[in-house]
């Protein structure tokens, strides 16, 4: 015989404001096979927790309905409470008496009465609870992180050093991400190889780390504790088991032009060579799109193919370019290498392995004035932006991180800050604030959050290079919210003597040798015009390339500029809504160092939390198959988002549907589609809603008022 | 197919009279077929939206259903700004509401089958290009020319739906196709001051003597260009900026389509050059005479 | 913020007119950066939006800087937002011209009403009367006048008012936009 106990939370007025507690309390007493009724106001205080834990003891009570907020809420809390006083934490219900009844309801009278009828079908659907129990997987203590930069670099550490496994994999040559390119930091001015630099070798001399560069994440499957990952790991066409990063390929690649991504497209890189002299790992790869050798290899092997030689003739013929010359073989690096660590024959190689958790650290990329970034068009479909700046047309006009590597000691010109025009030093720079950020128009109406500070910063340091340098900042608004941040920007205007203007620029044009910047200055309320040397565009976040795809095969959530949506914005913001899956750093937004490195490190928190138990236990309230009833039909396989139904051969050579309960949710999809009502939902069976539906309508109405006759659709 | 319906606007036949006459002569030549829409009125240029949207709409309507009238569902305009003022009426024409209240102002069901294309972008199509190309007698060698779109041939991007708006190209193309040099200057489409001419000259003298000063910073003979606003503010006024101060100017200011004249071997006077203000036959006398017949 | 009852009525018909919601400018001034006028206006369109923000319509109104935007189109093209500025300059305008309030640049306003009586006697523009009318309704009686005669040898104005047949339609095309705008002013 069930021993229901029904417990009504004011939630001091949120419901008692709206709904009359003790009389829904009272109408409770009156419902079949409750035995106690109370009500109080805030239940999920510790008063409240013990007086439902006191009267489960005092009337052995079986069954618990909690009349109060939205399970998304206090679910858990409940649960606990319930168990702690020896009943079965799946025996208890919530009746959401607040998001579904006082919130939206005015009348008094009107929302207690609905206040009943919903206390009424919990009841209803307790009465009919099973007493569930959790289930257990196993848990794999191994952690992925994907994205090398300064986020994942945290992760990885702070979990190595919890004793953990880690692989870190990261998709281009080296780790070090974008942190790696600047040349200081705000607010403090570090430089920033010099507090970058030291983790990098941490992490490729952690006993813990197996680093993975050049390398990506090809599929995930699986659940928190058990992810199956295949990882990509590309050809690099040197193996850096034997390489010793002598440096002779690099210095002797005959391939000297092509444009280097590091150096921002300020530089020229060899075919094989090293990101920058302190990529870690410190060792060089073959850019196969621009390797003699390699192209090479490959005419020959179509060439080959195309006039059907065999493959000892193959080796013999020399192919010829697009121009009808021959190509020249090269190989002058595998020639040289001391250590025979050249491999033109490399390949993809895919492995799959089981982690436990997953960090997303794959950081950001930046907003191109070319609209190379909108990925979610067709190349051809792609449009620049801001033409009025010159970017593109004008030499001098770059962007924020160009002017980066032109003051970084290890960039294209040796840290003198010159024009890429003419090599000459600019003497009056114009900084150009919010590029691709806060505008609609180019769909980007958030702010980057990073750009304010790290204007003020360069034009900090283009005096510090320079002390005759006059530099001018035209901003919409200073954003400075960090410790000492807004000293700061302060700083770069009151010592360094930076010029700021609050308003934008219409125009940059060519005049000799030198730029006019044609402005406006909103609080003198005129225009302006600069005779510049140099433009800097302080160009926006955007996400990573790649991003959607990768949130995709994680099946993460995220956002329409594809950054990672948190949990929770504020409770939970280093967990995504998949369990096992972290993300620290931009990939959930623009952020500056100090952020990142603080959710790099609660990320590794949680997992390290994660990895501390024993196993993983696996919700109930999730749907199985009655296999005696299942014809196989695969409608369940078909509708379920998560992948979680298999088939399974039944004694007599027949299939069935099996539901994996590690994987399934329990979102009733399957359940709702099965045509044999084969599937059962525990905790929410078909039992238990008939038995809610039947109570909505078997109630008489005593409380509410006479109903108003609705509002014809139609005017006469 | 090469016929469109034809709307001149007010200029044409006034102070673009040599818009006008090139016009028709270059598009005869090319086998190009105009049909005048019968019985055309303003447009309404800059004055009718600024008293009141609805009769700047009520009158490119009007015109927007004898363009139809004329049989071709292709009409091309000349003129930057009349082109402007059909391109927001056939914008605003997408709303269901504002539509009808349209069509009732202009006393009738308005077409919105019309394709309405600037002559600059008629005459740029890949096919009609390359038939210029080919027909070219007379390159024009040795001119430096900047090319002038104005403001309302590419602004705002959403309504024109005609080149970029911060650097254009496709009188530049036109120009390069011709034989011509063409310089990169700011200007290209920055503001000649507009209808402000009567009422506020002193502006258009500045912002037209800007916008020479900047042609002949850039090395250019002279200027190429489409709108007939520019043109006058341009051409009309080199003589009361020199009196107010603003420059010492003497630059000849070209339509693009007197431009293609010459290149094609026509005559200056079946072009209207001899009626510019500022002298501009002799330039054209340095372009090396016609190749072919 | 609260501004005269005057200003709310203002702003009312210029949201309604033009469809913009000003709410939405940020006054970040791009608008104000690229406008030609530049130097020559008292207030800037940022300014003109910042002051029917500030329920100060009137101040928009009486500037300068609204009768001397020639609608080049150069603001709406660059405007993060996305305000429709022209839209807005022309309801402002529009406004303006139809309460008979005396517009900051007078002549400006003359030179539209000359224009459009041409075009609603004539169905187009009559050069020589519109240069004549400018100038004997603004005053300014020997403007322009040194082109007349280059302009008149050449053959770029005509000595006669062009007419077209259906000068009645263009009439009354005049009659119903009017009535349409007034009927939008009271609502």
């Amino acid at each position: 015989m069930a021993r229901v106990g029904v417990f009504v939370c004011h939630c001091g007025s949120n419901i008692g404001g709206t709904v009359d507690c003790a009389a829904v309390a009272s109408a409770a007493r009156e419902m079949p096979g409750v035995v106690h009724a109370s009500d109080y106001k805030y239940m999920c205080s510790e008063p409240g927790q013990r007086l439902i834990q006191d009267k489960i003891a005092a009337e052995q009570l079986d069954r618990v309905v909690v009349a109060s907020c939205s399970p998304r809420m206090h679910e858990p809390t409940f649960r606990r409470t319930v168990a702690a006083a020896g009943v079965n934490p799946y025996r208890m219900e919530m009746a959401n008496l607040r998001e579904h009844c006082s919130w939206v309801h005015g009348d008094k009278p009107v929302a207690t009465a609905k206040a009943v009828e919903i206390v009424g079908m919990l009841v209803a659907k307790a009465l009919r609870d099973e007493a569930l129990r959790p289930g257990r997987a196993e848990l794999s203590k191994r952690l992925l992180v994907i994205g090398g930069g300064i986020a994942g670099i945290q992760a990885a550490l702070d979990v190595a050093n919890a004793g953990y496994e880690v692989t870190l994999v990261e998709r281009t040559p080296t780790i070090g991400g974008k942190m790696a390119m600047l040349d200081k930091t705000f607010p403090t001015l570090d430089c920033s190889a010099c507090i970058l630099t030291p983790l990098m070798v941490d992490v490729v001399q952690h006993p813990k780390i197996r680093l993975m560069t050049s390398a990506e994440v090809e599929e995930v499957h699986g659940f928190v504790g058990n992810f199956d990952v295949t990882l990509r790991q590309k050809a690099r066409y040197v193996d850096h088991a034997v390489c010793n990063g002598c440096g002779t390929c690099w210095g002797k690649c005959p391939v000297k032009d092509v444009v280097s991504e590091f150096d921002q497209g300020m530089g020229a890189r060899t075919a094989v060579y090293l990101p920058f002299p302190q990529a870690i790992p410190n060792k060089p790869v073959i850019d196969a799109a621009h390797c003699r050798s390699i192209a090479y290899r490959e005419a020959q092997a179509r060439q080959a193919a195309e006039q059907g030689l065999s493959p000892e003739q193959a080796t013999k013929l020399r192919p010829v370019g697009p121009d009808g010359k021959k190509l020249p073989p090269c190989g002058i690096c595998e020639k040289l290498c001391t250590t025979k660590a050249i491999r033109f024959d490399d390949e993809d190689a895919l492995v799959t392995e089981r982690f436990g958790a997953i960090v997303v650290a794959s950081g950001y990329d930046l907003f191109m004035l070319d609209g190379s970034h909108d990925e979610q068009l067709a190349p051809e479909e792609r449009k620049p932006y801001y033409g009025e700046y010159g970017y593109g047309r004008h030499p001098d006009v770059i962007t924020a991180l160009q002017l980066e590597r032109l003051m970084n000691a290890s960039g294209p010109t040796k840290g003198e800050v010159v024009r890429p025009s003419d090599g000459k030093h600019p003497r009056a720079v114009v900084f150009i604030a919010c590029v691709g950020s806060r505008d609609e128009k180019v769909g980007r109406p958030y702010c980057s959050k990073i750009c304010c500070m790290y204007t003020a910063k360069q034009a900090i340091m283009l005096r510090e290079h320079d002390p005759r340098v006059e530099s001018y900042v035209f901003y919409m608004d200073l954003r400075a919210g960090g410790r000492s941040y807004d000293e700061f920007t302060r700083r770069a205007q009151e010592v360094y003597g930076a010029h700021y203007l609050r308003g934008r620029v219409s125009r940059v044009y060519r005049k000799g040798e030198r730029y006019v910047v044609q402005g406006y200055d909103g609080l003198l309320g005129r225009p302006v015009e600069i005779e510049a040397d140099l433009v800097v565009l302080a160009n926006g976040v955007t996400s990573a390339r790649g991003s959607v795809e990768l949130m995709q095969k994680l099946s993460i959530s995220y956002d329409g500029y594809g950054f990672i949506n948190e949990a929770h914005v504020k409770l939970r913001p280093v967990e995504t809504n998949t369990a096992g899956i972290y993300l620290a750093g931009c990939a959930a937004g623009p952020k500056d160092i100090p952020d990142t490195v603080s959710q790099a490190s609660a990320a590794a928190a949680k997992v390290a939390g994660l990895f501390a138990r024993p196993f993983i236990e696996t919700e109930p309230t999730i749907a199985e198959v009655l296999a005696q009833r299942c014809v196989a039909c695969h409608l369940c396989d078909e509708v379920c988002p998560y992948g979680a139904v298999t088939f399974v051969e039944q004694k007599g050579g027949r299939l069935a549907a099996q539901i994996n309960p590690a994987v399934c949710k329990g979102c009733g999809v399957c359940a709702a589609g099965c045509r044999g009502r084969a599937i059962v939902l525990h905790g929410f069976n078909d039992q238990q809603l008939l038995a809610e539906v039947e109570s909505l309508f078997a109630r008489p109405l005593p409380l509410r008022p006479a109903r108003r006759q609705p509002e014809p659709l139609i005017a006469e | 197919m090469n016929a469109y319906s034809y709307y001149p606007g007010c200029s044409l036949h006034g102070t673009a009279v040599e818009y006008g006459l090139s016009t028709e002569a270059v598009c005869q030549a090319l086998g190009v077929e105009l049909r005048e829409v019968d019985d055309w009125n303003c447009c309404g240029a800059s004055s009718a939206h600024v008293a009141n949207r609805w009769l700047a709409h009520g009158l490119v309507a009007r015109n927007m259903r004898l363009a139809r009238a004329t049989g071709l569902r292709d009409l091309v305009i000349p003129c930057a700004a009349c082109f402007a003022r059909f391109k927001e009426t056939q914008a605003a024409l997408a709303d269901p509401e504002t539509a009808a209240a349209i069509e009732e102002v202009a006393g009738g069901a308005v077409p919105r089958d019309l394709t309405i294309d600037p002559l600059l972008a008629i005459l740029s199509e890949p096919g009609l290009l390359a038939k210029l190309q080919a027909a070219v007698v007379r390159p024009l060698a040795g001119l430096k020319l900047a090319p002038y779109y104005g403001c309302l041939l590419t602004r705002p991007p959403e309504v024109a739906r005609f080149d970029d708006p911060e650097d254009p190209q496709t009188l530049d193309r036109l120009l390069r196709v011709l034989g011509a040099e063409v310089v990169s200057w700011p200007g290209k489409t920055a503001c000649c001051g507009s209808s402000l001419a009567l009422s506020r000259t002193e502006v258009v003298l500045d912002l037209s003597h800007q916008l020479l000063a900047w042609a002949e910073e850039a090395g250019a003979d002279a200027i190429a260009t489409a709108c007939p606003m520019c043109h006058s503010n341009l051409d009309m006024r080199q003589g009361q900026m020199r009196r107010a101060g603003k420059g010492d100017h003497a630059l000849p200011v070209y339509y693009f389509t007197e431009l293609v004249g010459v290149a094609l071997g026509i005559g200056n006077s079946e072009l209207g050059i001899s009626r510019h203000l500022v002298e501009a036959a002799a330039l054209l006398g340095r372009v090396p005479a016609g190749t072919r017949s | 913020m609260s501004g005269s009852a005057a200003s709310h009525e203002v702003l009312a018909f210029v949201e309604a007119a033009s469809g913009q919601k000003l709410r939405e400018c940020y006054q970040c001034s791009k608008c104000a950066a690229g406008c030609p006028l530049g130097q020559a206006v008292d207030l800037s369109p940022q300014q003109i939006i910042r002051a029917l923000q500030l329920g100060q319509a009137e101040r928009a109104l009486d500037s300068r800087g609204l009768w001397m935007c020639v609608g080049c189109q150069t603001c709406v093209t660059r405007c993060p937002c996305e305000v429709d500025l022209p839209r807005v300059m022309d309801a402002l305008r529009s406004y303006a011209l139809a309460t008979h309030r005396p517009a900051a640049l007078g002549e400006v306003a003359v030179f539209h009403r000359v224009f459009l009586k041409s075009i609603e006697l004539l169905g187009r523009v009559y050069e020589v009367g519109l240069i004549g009318g400018f100038n004997t309704l603004s005053g300014h009686l020997f403007d322009s006048v040194d082109l007349a005669w280059p302009l008149l040898v050449r053959g770029k104005i005509k000595p006669l008012p062009p007419r077209i047949r259906a000068r009645g339609e263009v009439a009354a095309i005049f009659a119903r936009a009017e009535a349409r705008r007034a009927m939008e002013a009271t609502r």
